[in-house]
């Protein structure tokens, strides 16, 4: 393999990435999570008795998914290697590891290969005599009609989906409850992404997708999955809309009077500073509608390494929902004091 | 010389062969991959059969059924991902259907293959037509059934046959699964990596068996 890699990554080995990464996000978790395994992160301290919770995918999109686990959060993560599902051995170390005799509910992104080897993990958990209930995050509306929703991608919905699922997991006893909570949470959440640039595949550098410097990609999936549209490089009031009128057009139903959690992700490089532009466009247009923002997220959560792009995440709160989600959570992902 | 049945130690130096010439092709295989899909599925295969090779060369081999399912489960644990899940239950349904059999002949490869494409058909649910590795799995194990009767040497170069006709077919077809599913017509004109790594594949079972 070429030493010369375009994207410069500052790395060792590039085939070692997704152990490597790992390796440095035990450390990052300060004891407050372990190493379980190959590739699993499991929480330190876990409430016993509990249902549990516990999530997965590829690396490379961090800090999500393992970053994610913690208080408040999720109990527990199975790691796959760069951009590639875990392989069903993890997902049972896992699984094994975070069960505390109520089952484990798996809570991951609609990709082919998530669903095939947390299917497969699932049948070894079940040899093992664990019960598992899968709810799978389904919230890009560009990736497919609403009557074709079982199609969707999971994208950056997952961190309201998680932050409100870790907060039942904190509180509810039985896994059916965790599992519809959870689900409801999936019911009532959408996310609109774009790109204007692409990340790189770490091992090789070369891009995952090509995309014209004056172009932005409507609707476009976080590995470059094609979008609704290709557009003009417009402003970012102009783009705030075009975004939010495609949530709007979606079967989420947001009247007057509903509250939300407003989530702004940086697919990478995008800036802090351009996120908290498009907030300022979003929110008088939310208004307008008499919608509530009632808690606002803006920071690089679900990303692809150097790929440049956001999504809005809506999550419609009901009462239920509204009480998980007001629990203080802990994790590298995301904190909520 | 032909080869008119295998024992359990052929088919292993067979099914080592497989993973060599699965090494060897990671660029032919990555540069499928990158015009339909993110480019690492011949990276993915190649930690798959790396992984084989070691298991298999950790022990004797126990059984037929065993050493197939050692690749299956190697290449699960190590690839991940879809090829992972797609490989390691083409090889561990696949050797379940030989469970018992202390050769391995024409109606031990049919059975083998019939066995595969089954397990992979129900894992991720695609047909013929989706341009996905059953592509290529599905008509080796049609033409398998077809000459179970015959020699295994003249079986598997029947197969080999109806195998990359399989990935040949699959190249003006508009894929339904996987990232390639986003290119919709764009990917036209380019056969499924994972049907490449099939006829890679059973083209080592055929140089093995007819050598």
């Amino acid at each position: 393999m070429s030493h010369a890699n375009p994207a410069k990554k500052i790395i060792n080995n590039p085939l070692k990435c997704a152990d490597e990464l790992f390796e440095g996000l035990v450390i990052a978790y300060d004891g407050k999570a372990r190493r379980v395994g190959t590739r699993s992160i499991v929480m330190n301290d876990l409430r016993p008795d509990a249902p549990a919770l516990l999530v997965g995918g590829g690396a490379g999109h961090e800090p999500i998914y393992h970053g994610l686990v913690g208080k408040g959060m999720a109990d527990g993560a199975a790691v796959g290697e760069i951009f590639a599902a875990p392989p069903p051995d993890i997902v049972l170390e896992a699984t094994q590891a975070v069960n505390r005799g109520k089952g484990v509910l798996f809570l991951y992104g609609n990709y082919a290969g998530d669903v095939m080897n947390f299917d497969i993990g699932a049948e070894l958990a079940a040899d093992e005599g664990i019960i598992v209930k899968t709810v799978i995050i389904a919230d890009d509306v560009c990736s497919a009609p609403p009557s074709e929703k079982h199609k969707r991608r999971g994208v950056a919905g997952l961190v309201p989906i998680t932050k409100i699922a870790g907060g039942a997991a904190m509180s509810v006893d039985s896994l059916d409850e965790l599992a519809r909570i959870t689900q409801k949470a999936c019911d009532n959440t959408r996310t609109v992404g774009v790109s204007t640039k692409p990340g790189s595949i770490p091992a090789t550098g070369k891009p995952t997708f090509e995309l014209a410097d004056d172009i932005i990609g409507l609707g476009m999936g976080i590995h470059g999955e094609k979008g609704v549209a290709l557009i003009p490089m417009c402003t970012a009031d102009e783009l705030a809309v075009k975004i939010l009128d495609l949530l709007f057009a979606d079967d989420l139903a947001l009247n007057a009077g509903d509250e939300i959690v407003f989530f702004v992700n940086s697919l990478g490089s995008t800036h802090m500073m351009e996120l908290l532009i498009l907030l300022r466009a979003a929110k008088p247009i939310l208004e307008q509608r008499g919608i509530k923002i009632h808690q606002t997220i803006v920071d690089n959560i679900v990303t692809c390494q150097e790929m440049a792009g956001v999504s809005f995440s809506i999550t419609k709160l009901d009462a239920e929902l509204k009480k998980f989600w007001d629990l203080p959570c802990e994790s590298v992902g995301y904190t909520k004091l | 010389m032909p080869k008119a049945n295998l024992s359990k130690d052929e088919v292993k130096a067979m099914l080592i062969l497989a993973c060599e010439r699965i090494i060897a092709a990671e660029p032919m295989l990555s540069e499928a991959d990158r015009n339909l899909g993110d480019g690492d599925h011949g990276m993915g295969m190649e930690r798959g059969m790396r992984a084989s090779i070691e298991k298999l060369n950790a022990a004797e081999v126990e059984s037929i059924e065993k050493a197939f399912a050692t690749v299956g489960m190697a290449m699960m644990s190590s690839m991940g991902g879809a090829s992972g899940a797609i490989f390691g239950t083409f090889f561990r349904n696949g050797g379940k259907a030989l469970n018992g059999k202390d050769t391995f002949d024409a109606a031990g490869l049919a059975a083998f293959l019939k066995a595969g494409v089954d397990g992979v058909k129900q894992r991720g649910g695609a047909a013929i037509g989706d341009k996905t590795c059953v592509d290529a799995m599905e008509p080796a194990a049609i033409k398998a059934a077809e000459v179970a009767g015959e020699s295994l040497p003249e079986a598997i170069k029947a197969v080999a046959a109806a195998t990359e006709a399989g990935k040949e077919a699959s190249k003006p077809m508009i894929a339904k699964f996987g990232r390639a599913k986003t290119l919709g017509e764009g990917c036209i004109g380019f056969p499924d990596a994972g049907a490449c790594s099939v006829v890679v594949i059973i083209d080592a079972f055929r140089d093995f068996i007819v050598a």
